[in-house]
């Protein structure tokens, strides 16, 4: 497996499109930071670009690597090697080159600019950890997809849908729950709907640094305990952990399950 | 004419010298060895010198004007039997006390320190700890409250007391104090031109400051840190708020400063920093609100409503959860030439003030108003859409509300 990965991740380190990943949020990084001035204010607004395009990038990357590798990896398939090390060591290949890419990519603007001379720096850590966990979980959702469908644009379409469910149409349905059931006890309801979105998830994980002082202006006793302890912050990484390892572990059932 | 120079001469002499009148010294091997019996045995304008030592006393009754002088901090003990020092007299000075261990009571406000209608009184660098309330004015005038430091151990509103109380006071300067874990840090009720200058009021149990029915008042340079519920400003005319700090409050009642019924007032240069709300105001009319700014704060100003007349002028918004919450469609305040860390417009023509509008109130404050789970939707894709379709064309916010003249760097 190991050296599945090794290939896959020089593989990848060496293609175009990993690099183009690199410069993307390097110039993100460096535009940013040059308007903004500050790295406080330029770490708020590179929560929103994280949240939305790292499961995107992360999507659409694991799925076009899967359908370009096909031929080669079925002939890996011919060869005396388990199936789960095959898919895993791609896997994980695809997601640590881009997992590098983003901590290098935001890294080196960041670094140059003072960050660890500001106070921002756990913030930013946080950052980057939540983008590292989310390419691991949407790079893992795309292995799933297309490894159930045959046909590249069906895959596609199917990644893309994903992406777009979680990323907007989710939360559209959850506000919509939450203001039909308004008469109800709904802090606990909110906080396990949270929990079931990955997006959402880390999105709250980042809450919990920046806005803890709008979170704490609610009243009700499960959101208190959640947002005003540590607790909240162990039990979102126990469940992003979760998240990570769900999507792998179904990945390589259906590898091993898979008719070729 | 030379007649008349003498005879003030003369006449100041004699009021001079009868100021500055005989020194009673107060200690354990002294001739006199409690403050009560200094107190009895002193004439008015004496000066009682309590040198270092313990003093286990309390209802000590100040009927004369002395000057109660403190060296090297004397602990006055009241071991917790009741009211300690009570002044009725003017021109009385307390100067340089430790005092200790007031009683608590349920149906007595005991004081550390009491001033009960005297006028001219002075107390400065007193410290007390395990109080239940601390300088305690009632009806007095002209005095001072100077450099005084109250440590209190409060816990709970119902068993605690006040750090300086002010009840029907008036022209009284409360300057460099320090009030810590007490209910409520410093209280006025009924207290006019009153200045509250440099005092730092952290860790209280309710509000760092609370105002009730005060008019002509000033607060200016003071800081107030992680109160139960921040500083609270009720029912007051003509009050005048410049330069504080107001951080740390959080909690879901809590707010940096809370303004109810408070009219032509002027709050101006404080700064507002990590607290759940910022400003919460209701029923304020004609405020105006000048180079304040607000770091970081989950709401940087409430709005519930009737609220006419106010002004927003040339203040800082930097990276709020939310700049400015509305409760209702009507506006009738104005917002204008502030920054605002949000403000996504452009400047063509360079003249440092942004092309278009800013829309402070977001379609999200409202839905969060009406259904407060929602604020776990707070930075979503999702509800950026919508606030972004709402900022294009406006339904739910009031249209006029909006600063016309967003200024593209920070006020400083």
């Amino acid at each position: 497996m190991i050296k599945i990965l090794k290939y896959s991740f020089y593989d990848l380190m060496r293609s175009r499109w990993s690099y183009v990943y690199f410069i993307f949020y390097l110039l993100l990084g460096f535009v940013l930071l040059f308007l903004n001035n500050e790295i406080s204010k330029a770490v708020i607004t590179l929560m929103n670009v994280i949240i939305v395009l790292v499961p995107l990038i992360g999507t659409i990357f694991g799925v076009m690597y899967f359908y370009n590798s096909r031929e080669f990896t079925e002939l890996l398939l011919a060869q005396p090697i388990k199936r789960t090390s095959i898919f895993l060591g791609q896997f994980l290949g695809v997601a640590s080159s881009l997992t590098l890419s983003l901590v290098l990519g935001l890294g080196i603007p960041f670094m140059m600019y003072g960050l660890f001379r500001s106070n921002a720096i756990w913030d930013f850590s946080l950052l980057l950890v939540t983008g590292a966990f989310l390419t691991f979980i949407f790079t893992a959702l795309a292995f799933n997809i297309a490894l159930s469908n045959e046909n590249k644009i069906k895959g596609f379409g199917y990644a893309v849908l994903l992406w777009l469910f979680l990323a907007v149409i989710y939360d559209g349905f959850f506000l919509m729950s939450l203001i039909l059931l308004e008469e109800y006890p709904l802090d606990t309801f909110s906080l396990v709907a949270s929990m079931l979105n990955p997006i959402d998830l880390s999105r709250t994980l980042i809450l919990l640094k920046l806005d803890i002082s709008a979170l704490l202006g609610y009243t009700g006793a499960v959101f208190k305990k959640f947002f005003g302890t540590d607790y909240g912050l162990s039990i979102s990484i126990v469940i992003l952990f979760l998240w990570t390892i769900l999507p792998i572990l179904s990945l390589k059932f259906k590898a091993s399950k898979k008719d070729f | 004419m030379q007649f008349s120079y003498s005879l003030l001469f003369f006449l100041f002499l004699f009021c001079g010298g009868s100021v500055y009148g005989n020194t009673i010294e107060i200690c354990e091997s002294c001739p006199v060895r409690s403050i009560k019996e200094g107190i009895s045995q002193a004439s008015g304008y004496d000066t009682l010198l309590i040198k270092k030592g313990t003093y286990k006393e309390f209802n000590i009754v100040v009927d004369k004007p002395l000057t109660i002088l403190g060296k090297g901090y004397p602990v006055v003990d009241g071991e917790d039997q009741g009211e300690i020092i009570t002044i009725i007299s003017d021109n009385v000075t307390v100067d340089g006390l430790f005092i200790i261990n007031v009683g608590t009571s349920y149906t007595k406000d005991y004081a550390a320190i009491r001033v009960i209608k005297s006028k001219n009184f002075k107390i400065q660098n007193v410290v007390l700890e395990k109080l239940f309330f601390g300088i305690y004015l009632e009806k007095a005038t002209d005095g001072i409250v100077y450099h005084n430091k109250i440590i209190g151990d409060a816990v709970e509103e119902f068993n605690s007391g006040n750090g300086i109380q002010l009840w029907y006071c008036k022209n009284i300067k409360v300057e460099r104090n320090h009030v810590q874990r007490v209910r409520d840090g410093i209280y006025l009720e009924f207290s006019d031109e009153v200045i509250i200058k440099n005092n730092v009021s952290i860790d209280n149990v309710r509000y760092g400051l609370h105002f009730m029915f005060s008019n002509n008042d000033a607060y200016e340079g003071n800081t107030f840190e992680n109160n139960g519920a921040g500083v609270a400003v009720m029912f007051s005319k003509n009050i005048r708020m410049s330069d504080n700090v107001f951080r740390k409050n959080w909690g879901t009642a809590s707010f940096g400063l809370l303004l109810k019924e408070i009219n032509d007032a002027e709050i101006s240069g404080n700064i507002f920093e990590e607290n759940t709300i910022g400003i919460s105001i209701e029923g304020s009319n004609r405020i105006k609100y000048e180079k304040n700014s607000f770091t970081n704060n989950g709401w940087a100003l409430k709005v519930r409503g009737a609220c006419y007349g106010n002004s927003f002028v040339g203040n800082n918004f930097l990276y709020n959860s939310f700049d400015v919450s509305y409760n209702s469609k009507l506006n009738d305040n104005v917002f204008t030439g502030n920054y605002w860390s949000d403000y996504t417009g452009y400047d063509l023509d360079k003249n440092g003030v942004g092309d278009v509008p800013y829309r402070p109130v977001k379609l999200f404050s409202y839905i969060v108003n009406r259904t407060p789970e929602t604020i776990i939707l707070l930075r979503s894709l999702f509800m950026d859409i919508i606030d972004f379709s709402e900022k294009v064309s406006p339904v739910f916010t009031p249209d006029n509300l909006m600063d016309g003249a967003p200024l593209m760097k920070k006020v400083q």
